[in-house]
């Protein structure tokens, strides 16, 4: 049904627009072109990703199937296209695609944008779609010239007859090139000849964003809309006692106080009549199912977790016999937080519920998971269904989550009417689904030439995917919980990685750089340790540990030379360097930080970057990428930690969960290496270096081993007295 | 009734006095340009022009802001700091989720009305109440200079 339904669309649109109209659909055999009467007639596995459309007005609409939360996506897709189809940028416009079938990534068949795979998935889809438009153009220009397509080619939003310099506009060609068959193979550009693909082009929703006019999620508003507020529970798991539904409904404009799975809803006609509403229901709840879980009793559980045994996720040479007959071991424990997502715009969805439709307005990552979820609540069928996807303020996995869809949709149900609804900055920061803790113990060998011969490394920490995506947690190990330790770059002889699985009421969930966000810290702060244990540089002795990865090895030499690693310091200011290879791209970067000798706060001055990502299509946004990375991993290295009370989340806002401000952000400095190895992510990898190369250099400048984040001014204290 | 003066229009609302002015401007009359971000002041994506200075607007009750010149950031480019570093804004490519930006571009244009010549401390400083979750906290303060730069010039690019 869903493929006949797409297939109507197309031929509505390509019929409608006099335009030409380029649907790629990847099969498990490969990429396929299809022109508009080509995909009516395809059969029900055609599955389309990617839309192009020529109107005759000159304009290049470019469907993206992609969520923009930051990251650039709505400019660098349109940007690949453009480049094949030589266009001309300023007539390249971007359209988001709407929750489809046809719009599902190639690679995952899921509509979800996530773990830094955007450009990865869809630069060849998009280059065919590109290319293939081109060549029609030119076909369609060589046939109304009578000349040999040979003698002609597409420049900047036209085709060119190169021997008599006529040319016609792709808007003229639309109609013509309609009906051209489309090409089954067509021939992408060499390299050396992109136009825009490699250049920092600027960025499509700047203007928007800087005039107020971009809209998100928030912004939504519907005829008749009501505004919907619910009252959670403080602990998790309690549920309501009482709660006093007549008190609510005196409210000015409240219109209905309904219990949902997650607490009790209250619509009113404006804002203020929802909040005032929900706190007019005075609810009692109960204790919950851990009224006693609070910061310290969940670290002590996670302390108590080390001492039991894992799950082998690795085990090269034999770690245990090397480590009883070395000449020097050290051992290090790592305690890292639960982190909040905190995006800048809180968690909402707009839903308007018709007989026979469904109407949802959200930023999400995960327009399939919103479907489902339609699809499931209404009964209706995924026809009947729309689902918008607007700006995203933040996502950083966050917006992967359909938590907030789910109960805007029973909510709307429940009222017959449409509604907005608003979480919070206190729900959103209660209600997230936390970047997990992590508790891991290190021991490692070190031989008497100061070569690193074991590592065992033993992690303690929940997994997210037994909730997201439980088919991919094999033999008990949850690839997110491992992930940057049982792949390491660094070649030791005798490895071993075990895995101990948590399990509390915090949920969790992906949170930028997943993982590896504190995997990349207890590697690169216990590799630092080794180092020193071993009486090499740093750099040094990382060096000699990748001989055969020559990405690392290159990231991690660059680093150096541009940071002037060997070169001297200010007085009281330390190095520390850090790489770690996640989503494909290998990232290194130095730190300069210097501590505070009386308060012991740390000030981080300057941050040198260098990323090997492969392929480049816009190094302005690669730039953005990772300095925003470094910021966002920078204060949760410095700030940010989840501190729970009485059974539930105790942070609540920015004056209790403090995000790093613009005084605490050095200069950071990117250095791009030009790479043909193959494509890396470019959203999360800058994150995980940067906690591990402030403590190294909070180490080189004051001999404090800080093995515990954040790294406020009290850790750091405490760091200093244990040493 | 509220009557309220936004960027140089009259507004009449039916509202309580105490409902903060953020959720009047974005909810009631619409100018969603002006974004909630934490309720309490700590965060900046709500700021707004009240008489020329830059004001949380989900710590102004409504009724306080009567008799007041409100500008949002769908009217800043009418004020020549406002219109520099929009123009800047763009110029360095400076918003990634943009969620922030219009209360990061009233604060800034609000710093360069009082301040045309800021230095990096000084920005620092000025903007250290606006959170930026994307950290485009080095492009923000090669926009305000660049603004800076322009107004000197006087306003031509």
């Amino acid at each position: 049904m869903k493929t006949s339904i797409t297939r109507r669309e197309f031929l509505q649109k390509s019929l409608a627009g006099a335009g030409i109209a380029i649907a790629v659909s990847i099969t498990p055999y490969g990429t396929k072109l299809l022109s508009a009467e080509e995909a009516a007639k395809e059969g029900p596995d055609f599955s389309p990703n990617v839309w192009l459309t020529i109107t005759p007005d000159d304009i290049v609409h470019v469907i993206v199937n992609k969520s923009e939360m930051g990251q650039g996506v709505y400019t660098s897709m349109p940007m690949i296209v453009a480049d094949e189809l030589d266009a001309d940028w300023k007539q390249v416009r971007m359209t988001e695609a709407l929750a489809a079938d046809k719009y599902k990534d190639p690679i995952w068949g899921r509509q979800s944008t996530g773990g830094s795979t955007t450009i990865r998935h869809m630069y060849k889809p998009l280059r065919i779609a590109g290319a293939a438009a081109r060549q029609m153009l030119i076909s369609a220009a060589a046939d109304i010239w009578k000349v040999p397509e040979s003698e002609c080619e597409a420049y900047r939003g036209t085709v060119r007859h190169i021997v008599t310099k006529r040319s016609l506009t792709f808007g003229k060609l639309t109609e013509k090139a309609a009906s051209i068959p489309v090409p089954k193979s067509p021939a992408l550009k060499s390299e050396d000849k992109f136009d825009l693909i490699g250049s920092p082009v600027e960025r499509l929703d700047v203007p928007d964003k800087s005039r107020g006019k971009a809209m998100f999620g928030i912004d939504t508003f519907v005829e008749g809309m009501q505004y919907a507020a619910i009252a959670r529970p403080p602990a998790y798991g309690a549920k309501p006692l009482s709660f006093d539904k007549d008190a609510a409904m005196k409210v000015r404009t409240v219109s209905h106080a309904v219990p949902i799975p997650t607490g009790i809803a209250v619509c009113a006609g404006t804002p203020e009549g929802a909040w005032k509403g929900r706190d007019a229901l005075d609810v009692k709840w109960d204790k919950g199912i851990e009224p006693g879980l609070d910061t310290a009793s969940l670290e002590k559980k996670f302390m108590a977790d080390l001492a039991k045994e894992g799950i082998t996720a690795r085990n090269d040479g034999d770690v245990k016999t090397v480590l009883d007959a070395a000449p020097k071991t050290i051992e290090a424990t790592y305690v890292l937080p639960y982190l909040s997502h905190a995006t800048m715009e809180p968690m909402n969805c707009t839903v308007a519920i018709g007989p026979a439709s469904c109407e949802i307005w959200v930023p999400t990552q995960n327009q399939t998971g919103v479907l489902e979820l339609a699809e499931k609540e209404t009964g209706l069928k995924p026809d009947q269904i729309k689902v918008h996807t607007t700006y995203l303020g933040g996502g950083f996995g966050r917006r992967f989550e359909i938590d907030v869809v789910e109960e805007a949709v029973k909510i709307a149900k429940a009222a017959g009417k449409p509604i907005k609804l608003i979480w919070k900055r206190e729900e959103d920061m209660k209600h997230d689904f936390y970047r997990p803790a992590n508790v891991s113990r290190i021991e490692g060998a070190v031989d008497e030439k100061g070569r690193m011969t074991a590592w065992s490394h033993k992690i303690v920490c929940p997994s997210i995917f037994s909730r997201v995506f439980p088919g991919q947690v094999k033999n008990g190990i949850d690839p997110a919980a491992v992930e940057g330790v049982r792949n390491m770059e660094y070649e030791v002889p005798n490895l071993r990685v075990e895995y101990v699985r948590i399990d509390t009421p915090v949920p969790v969930g992906f949170w930028r750089s997943v993982g590896s966000s504190h995997n990349g810290f207890t590697v690169e702060s216990f590799v630092d340790e080794a180092a020193h244990a071993a009486g090499k540089d740093p750099v040094e002795f990382r060096l000699g540990l990748l001989k055969n990865h020559l990405r690392a090895y290159r990231v991690l030499e660059t680093v150096a030379e541009k940071a002037g690693w060997a070169k001297p310091l200010q007085k009281a200011q330390g190095r520390g360097v850090a790489q770690h290879m996640s989503f494909g791209s290998y990232i290194a970067q130095v730190a300069e930080v210097s501590v505070d000798k009386k308060d012991r706060s740390i000030k981080v001055h300057r941050v040198v970057c260098a990323v090997d990502c492969g392929p480049i299509v816009n190094p302005a946004i690669i730039t953005a990428q990772m300095r925003g990375a470094i910021v966002m991993g920078l204060s949760a290295a410095l700030k940010e930690a989840i501190a729970f009370a009485k059974g539930g989340v105790g942070s609540s806002n920015f004056d209790n969960y403090p995000l790093l401000r613009m005084a605490d952000v050095p200069d950071i400095e990117v250095h791009i290496i030009k790479s043909k190895d193959e494509m890396g992510g470019i959203g999360e990898p800058g994150l995980p270096p940067i906690a591990p190369a402030v403590a190294n250099a909070v180490f080189n400048a004051s001999g404090i081993r800080v093995r515990r984040l954040p790294m406020k001014p009290e850790t750091v204290l405490a760091a200093m007295k244990k040493v | 009734m509220i009557t309220l003066e936004i960027n140089g229009k009259q507004h009449s609302v039916d509202v309580p006095a105490d409902v903060p002015l953020l959720w009047v401007i974005r909810e009631h009359l619409r100018l969603t340009g002006t974004k909630f971000g934490c309720g309490k002041g700590l965060c900046g994506s709500c700021t707004v022009h009240v008489d020329g200075k830059a004001e949380r607007s989900c710590q102004i009750p409504v009724a306080e802001a009567q008799g007041k010149k409100i500008t949002t950031i769908e009217a800043v480019a009418s004020t020549p700091s406002g219109a520099a570093v929009q123009k800047a804004w763009v110029a360095e490519d400076v918003p990634q989720c943009g969620y922030c930006q219009s209360g990061q571009i009233m604060t800034a244009s609000a710093l360069l009305s009082a301040n045309p010549k800021p230095t990096d401390a000084q920005i620092d400083e000025y903007l250290s109440g606006n959170l930026c979750r994307c950290g485009t906290y080095q492009r923000i303060r090669k926009a305000v200079h660049k603004a800076s730069r322009e107004m000197k010039k006087g306003g031509k690019p």
